[in-house]
């Protein structure tokens, strides 16, 4: 590492040559407060929350962005800098809707964190005219109050990291607002729905579109039998909302939560991830040996699919046409569970519990109704669920660990690692490699896809047959990859896109974390390393192998692939147009 | 002030909408050529609605989003269609100091139009703009390329009604 010597708050450092003030300072444990930075993402320096005196500088600089250079003298904490920062506090203040005590981010709100920190004792001390202030409640999966927006841009620079940019700044000045292209409605534009502009909003400006009253509703409706079930990240991150660490494994404690809140079955979402691999790597050998459409493109992510629905409906062809996880569990609680269990499918309330905003539109779509309902009724966050267990009064850090209800909450450790980019792969090779060759393979460990490169490719030789798969998450990486497949430039065999950077646990619907823990924590690394170990831990670690999964195929579904199995478990896809 | 967005229906040609793809032709390949493009645009449609900045969008594969916002950002560009005659009246600082407010205020009630809006018969269009550079006859109004300087209210409806007929 090449190095430069400064000085902060007159200590010598050396420091990274290259690496901004901000970065420099963190290292030595000296926090600068930021607002609008997100490194890699959103590097404006427009927010002044981070501004340091650099001896020789003419005024303050902004520390996310200013290099470190051979012989700099910087100063974090002097009283001019502390008056900055607090003025552009009041300021940023005085525009904004201090509503404080009934906003969903009321203290995990990065702008009340540091009015308090501050010190800031009249927060209305600048108040008069206010910017015009837009409400936006038309799409499915989120609500945008720019009353509490600050202009940081992180939604805007979000938004365009994925490859969508349908939000963003518009107008000028004093009148600058974020929204859409002509001001039309966030439903009239082509939203993917990931959500990833909610989990990088510092404010209570973009939140979910709150359905936990309407699940409490049917939990308390005698007539209705709630059944719930959470997707494989969700145990990993829900700890975080009760001040636990990241990467804690919550299952235990989260299934007793679950029972307390009055759900008549705890199901797993990671059966519904066992049955998605048995399908799909079904249909990966169908489409290998019948010369069909290749590659094949997983379909778990429902911000991917929609994005594909938009920006490249060329390839939906290429989608595998297995219902998500989601889906497939709801399909499956709706037909067998119900018939099993004499339960009429009208009745059923399912719930999911799911990292993800998309999911919210998945379950309103077409052809996602096995049972002549839909699959799922409603589609809750890791949020959503975090605050209905504080409202229920469930001290959940000191709940007992519970087992999920059987049979639809038995599974494998390959539908656990479905919550990070590589595991629906990892997951559906185990499957596919025992089914080519006949055997149960020891070495069931696919590394080389693992991780946090934004492409990983590689070539498997299963049973005399070369496989070359390519992963990848977050959009923007996903288009390097999609392109390639447009102009016939790769010859891969089965490619997994998930929607969100990281894999569903950075989703869109996963606990907010501070731009602090994002720009120096390692979050994604933290929660996808708990399901790999979730993983290791399990007794049965191929999909197949199930006790679920075999007596679902026995008693009802047949073989994979099977025609009752397309009627329940598989969907279809439109084209979406976009602009206009 | 917030860009007031029209809902006229778009009246363009074929031959506007080449006239589009040459200049987006042109420009191309330069470095930040989004902003005469959009210059070009509206001399050619006299406005940049959602139908032509789609166009662009697609040419120069730039969200929609990203040349709205710059459209909403500079005050050059407008996003309601021009009348026949276009009354612009300057509120800059020096016309806005001498009384070009009343001015405006004037016309919009002759005309029974709003800033940025354009009359049902496309007649006449109001626009409130930035110095025209000619503080020095403040206040200012324009009707297409014709300057009327020190203006007062009481002028305003008889130069408007040179253009009534």
């Amino acid at each position: 590492m090449e190095t430069v010597n400064i000085k902060i708050n007159g200590k010598n450092v050396k420091a990274e040559k290259g690496s901004t003030i901000l970065e420099t300072a963190r290292k030595e444990g000296i926090i600068i407060p930021t607002l609008c930075y997100l490194k890699g993402i959103n590097e404006i320096g427009a927010c002044r929350m981070c501004v340091v005196e650099v001896k020789g500088a003419k005024s303050l600089v902004a520390s996310c962005v200013y290099p470190v250079s051979e012989g700099m003298e910087i100063l974090t904490n002097s009283p001019t800098i502390q008056k900055s920062r607090k003025t552009t506090l009041e300021l940023l203040l005085s525009n904004h809707n201090r509503d404080c005590l009934s906003c969903e981010r009321n203290t995990t709100c990065e702008l009340q964190k540091l009015a308090n920190d501050f010190g800031i004792e009249n927060a209305g001390i600048y108040d008069g005219k206010v910017s015009p202030h837009t409400f936006d409640d038309s799409s499915l999966h989120l609500i945008r109050d720019n009353s509490k927006c600050i202009l940081c841009r992180r939604c805007e620079a979000a938004c365009r990291a994925q490859h969508v940019a349908v939000i963003g700044a518009n107008n000028r000045g004093f009148d600058t607002q974020m929204g859409c292209a002509f001001e039309k409605n966030l439903a009239d534009v082509p939203c993917v729905s990931c959500g990833q502009c909610i989990v990088s909003c510092p404010t209570g400006a973009l939140r979910e579109r709150d359905c936990g009253d309407d699940v409490m509703d049917a939990i308390n409706d005698p007539e209705k039998y709630v059944i719930v079930h959470t997707a494989p990240s969700i145990r990993v991150t829900l700890g975080e909302c009760f001040d636990m660490p990241i990467g804690s494994n919550v299952k235990g404690k989260m299934v007793s939560a679950l029972r307390r809140l009055g759900f008549d079955k705890v199901f797993d979402t990671d059966f519904g991830a066992d049955l998605t691999i048995m399908e799909e790597s079904h249909e990966l050998i169908d489409r290998i040996k019948n010369k069909g459409v290749l590659p094949l493109i997983t379909s778990c992510s429902p911000g991917w699919i929609k994005f594909c629905e938009y920006y490249y409906p060329d390839l939906i062809p290429n989608l595998s046409t297995c219902k998500s996880p989601q889906q497939m569990q709801g399909a499956i609680i709706k037909t067998w569970y119900a018939k099993e269990n004499g339960l009429d499918p009208k009745n059923i309330v399912v719930v999911s519990v799911m990292p993800c905003t998309a999911k919210k539109f998945e379950i309103v779509r077409e052809d996602e109704n096995a049972a002549g309902a839909p699959d799922n009724d409603f589609s809750l966050t890791t949020r959503e669920l975090s605050r209905m267990i504080k409202t229920a009064g469930i001290d959940f850090k000191l709940l007992p660990d519970e087992e999920f209800d059987p049979i639809l909450g038995v599974s494998t450790g390959a539908s656990a690692i479905f919550g990070a980019t590589g595991g629906v792969m990892e997951a559906a090779l185990r499957t596919a490699a025992d089914t080519l060759t006949g055997k149960s393979l020891e070495n069931i460990d696919y590394k080389e896809i693992r991780g946090n490169n934004d492409i990983r490719e590689a070539v498997y030789n299963i049973a005399g047959m070369d496989i070359k798969v390519a992963v990848t998450s977050g959009l923007n990486n996903a288009v390097k990859i999609l392109d390639k497949i447009r102009d016939g430039t790769a010859d891969y065999h089965f490619v997994e896109i998930m929607c969100c950077p990281g894999g569903c646990i950075n989703g869109g619907g996963q606990p907010t974390q501070s731009s602090d823990t994002r720009n120096f924590v390692d979050l994604k690394g933290l929660r996808s390393k708990a399901l790999y170990e979730e993983d290791k831990n399990l007794p049965l670690r191929k999909s197949h192998e199930s006790p679920a999964i075999k007596k679902i195929y026995d008693e009802f579904l047949g073989e994979p692939g099977s025609k009752k199995a397309h009627e329940i478990l598989h969907t279809s896809y439109v084209k979406r147009d976009w602009l206009l | 002030m917030q860009k007031h967005i029209s809902n006229a229906t778009f009246k363009g040609t074929k031959e506007q909408k080449k006239k589009l793809l040459d200049a987006i032709k042109k420009h191309k390949q330069e470095k930040g050529a989004l902003m005469p493009i959009l210059q070009e645009a509206q001399t050619i449609y006299g406005y940049l609605p959602i139908e032509v900045q789609t166009i662009i969008a697609r040419e120069l594969n730039i969200p929609l989003r990203e040349i709205f916002g710059v459209s909403t950002f500079y005050s050059q560009f407008s996003l309601t269609p021009k009348g026949k005659y276009n009354v612009s009246v300057c509120l800059g600082t020096a016309c806005y100091v001498k009384g070009s407010g009343d001015i405006l205020k004037k016309v919009s009630s002759i005309l029974g139009i709003e800033a940025e809006e354009c009359t049902k018969d496309g007649k006449f269009s109001l626009t409130a703009c930035r110095c025209v550079g000619a503080c020095g006859l403040a206040p200012v109004m324009t009707i297409n390329d014709n300057v009327y300087g020190r203006v007062t209210v009481d002028q305003v409806e008889g130069i408007l009604s040179k253009y009534l007929e």
